[in-house]
């Protein structure tokens, strides 16, 4: 799958930014006034900012109001209901907390669970897609979930619960590249299925319908960087788990603190650039490729 | 609305006849032309003339070798358009309701002024049969011609898809694979008609009509050629001139 630079940085910072978001509606850490202002901004600059950069990839961003009518289907369409809810129950409780040094807990609660359901809401429409075999299994969901929860952990300073988390987050990131390694193969979906000529022997791709590329190679059929995925996924464990890992296991200081969290979106930018660049889409075996 | 009906009246799809199609690409020319020229945003094309021309097709002929465990290859061309599926994936994954899939014929199709051309309806197509325009951002598919097919300001033998019209070797067929009796459906029960990927759980509407065996003459034993042997040759022996000449320029 082609790895769109807006695609990658929404993902990654929205949820980031709605990781934060249900950390703060947990009450974690329990600020009020400016020092609440400054993690609410915090995180509304990342999650908002991630879902305008997703509209970067629009062919049309101006109808972007029409993907809230279809909900009941649709997991793009229930991503933006949650986000939406998120963001404005999220808004009124930051709002409590700021100017009238209030904690709405139940309204903290649910805009926690919006938060929660706007990251596994956008996992889904990845992880339902069987025409990735990669992605489509439960673990697309834990990973983005763990990483998102990790990262908030970690944002909002919550150093035991980030040790924990991060931990987990990069055993189930360790988990879903193993898995995926082997997922195009077991899908039971190869040439000769899809051409539906394997009754009568080994099929192979003669000639291309065309000589030029077209939008289903540039797509789908995305393989460069490929060859570096070890190296790559090696890297971005290190910075995403590892790294923070370390630095959290120190004295507390603010400036290591600062380079943990920088060492941990780099290392979730790198993995999730792995995982659109090492998607096999099963439209790219009609070409013989993967 | 992109819920899938639970039915369909009648299922409008395609028979390709993989055994006769003979990979003109006759069907992909004429329904750009057709689409171009007609419903919808026109297929664009980008850099046509330059060093990285690519655009917007409907319809592509695949070309596949398939080597069988013993015998020779057989080399099948591959159209490849819309299916038209059941269950068709794409339309339930668009948030806008700009996919849908008609309840009157099966048709799926994209109501363009609807589209914000987010591409999850081609992520989740596992045939590759829709394609994002790039001039006009929003996802271009096969209609099954529908602005032919009811269209009574053609003449009765025009109201097929652009592609089945064209098509110089009779290799795609259209009818309603919903009624047992259509002509189409009884040529997908005698020719053993298949799906293609049918793991995906699409449920498709257009079926494929696998090649029929190659013929075995070659490998007969049997003098082909019945003339053969009146042609062999009857001097073994070169004799005269030539020989003359052969035998001479031997020694020098």
């Amino acid at each position: 799958m082609h790895p769109a630079p807006s695609v990658i940085f929404f993902s990654t910072f929205s949820g980031l930014g709605f990781g934060l978001l249900i950390f703060l509606g947990l009450g974690m850490p329990a600020t009020t006034g400016w020092s609440a202002f400054a993690f609410f901004t915090i995180a509304y600059l990342l999650a908002v900012g991630g879902l305008i950069s997703s509209t970067f990839h629009l062919g049309h961003p101006e109808r972007a109001l029409k993907a809230f009518t279809q909900w009941r289907t649709s997991w793009l369409s229930r991503e933006a209901w949650c986000a939406v809810a998120a963001l404005t129950l999220m808004a009124i409780y930051g709002a409590g907390l700021v100017f009238f040094e209030q904690r709405w807990v139940f309204l903290g609660w649910l805009g926690a669970i919006a938060s929660l359901g706007t990251v596994f809401t956008t996992s889904m429409i990845y992880g339902q897609l069987k025409t990735v075999p990669r992605w489509n299994s439960l673990l697309t969901p834990a990973n983005f979930i763990s990483l998102c929860i990790a990262g908030g952990a970690l944002l909002s300073g919550q150093t035991t619960w980030a040790v924990i988390l991060l931990a987990l987050a990069g055993a189930i990131q360790v988990f879903t590249w193993m898995h995926g390694d082997s997922a195009l193969a077991n899908s039971g979906t190869d040439m000769a299925t899809a051409t539906g000529l394997g009754s009568i022997g080994t099929v192979r791709a003669f000639e291309p319908p065309h000589t030029g590329t077209n939008y289903l190679l540039r797509e789908f059929v995305y393989v460069i960087g490929r060859k570096h995925a070890q190296k790559l996924r090696i890297i971005a464990i290190g910075l995403m788990t590892i790294l923070p890992l370390i630095l959290l296991l120190l004295p507390f200081n603010h400036w290591i603190a600062l380079i943990a969290v920088a060492a941990h979106v780099g290392g979730v930018l790198a993995a999730r650039w792995l995982f659109f660049a090492q998607a096999e889409h099963v439209v790219g075996l009609y070409y013989g490729k993967r | 609305m992109t819920q899938l009906p639970t039915s369909t009246e009648k299922k409008l799809g395609l028979v390709i006849d993989l055994d006769t199609c003979v990979g003109c690409h006759a069907c992909v020319i004429s329904c750009k032309g057709w689409n171009t020229e007609n419903y919808g945003a026109p297929l664009s094309d980008q850099d046509p003339y330059g060093a990285d021309p690519s655009g917007t097709f409907l319809n592509r002929v695949h070309s596949y070798e398939v080597q069988p465990s013993q015998g020779d290859a057989q080399l099948i061309h591959f159209p490849k358009s819309c299916l038209h599926c059941d269950d068709a994936p794409c339309v339930t994954v668009c948030p806008t309701g700009a996919s849908y899939k008609r309840v009157e014929d099966g048709i799926v199709l994209v109501n363009e002024s609807d589209c914000i051309g987010c591409g999850l309806c081609a992520w989740a197509c596992p045939y590759g049969a829709r394609e994002m325009d790039a001039a006009a951002g929003v996802m271009k598919k096969c209609t099954l011609c529908v602005d032919r097919i009811y269209n009574e300001n053609l003449p009765e033998v025009d109201r097929t898809p652009s592609c089945v019209r064209t098509c110089p070797a009779n290799a795609r067929h259209f009818g309603d694979l919903g009624d047992p009796n259509s002509d189409v459906s009884k040529l997908v029960a005698e020719r053993g008609g298949i799906d293609l990927m049918p793991e995906q759980g699409t449920k498709p509407v257009n079926k494929y009509l696998p090649p029929r065996p190659k013929d075995q003459l070659a490998r007969q034993d049997e003098q082909l050629d019945i003339l053969a042997p009146f042609l062999e040759p009857v001097a073994t022996e070169s004799k005269g001139f030539l020989s003359w000449l052969d035998k001479t320029l031997e020694k020098i």
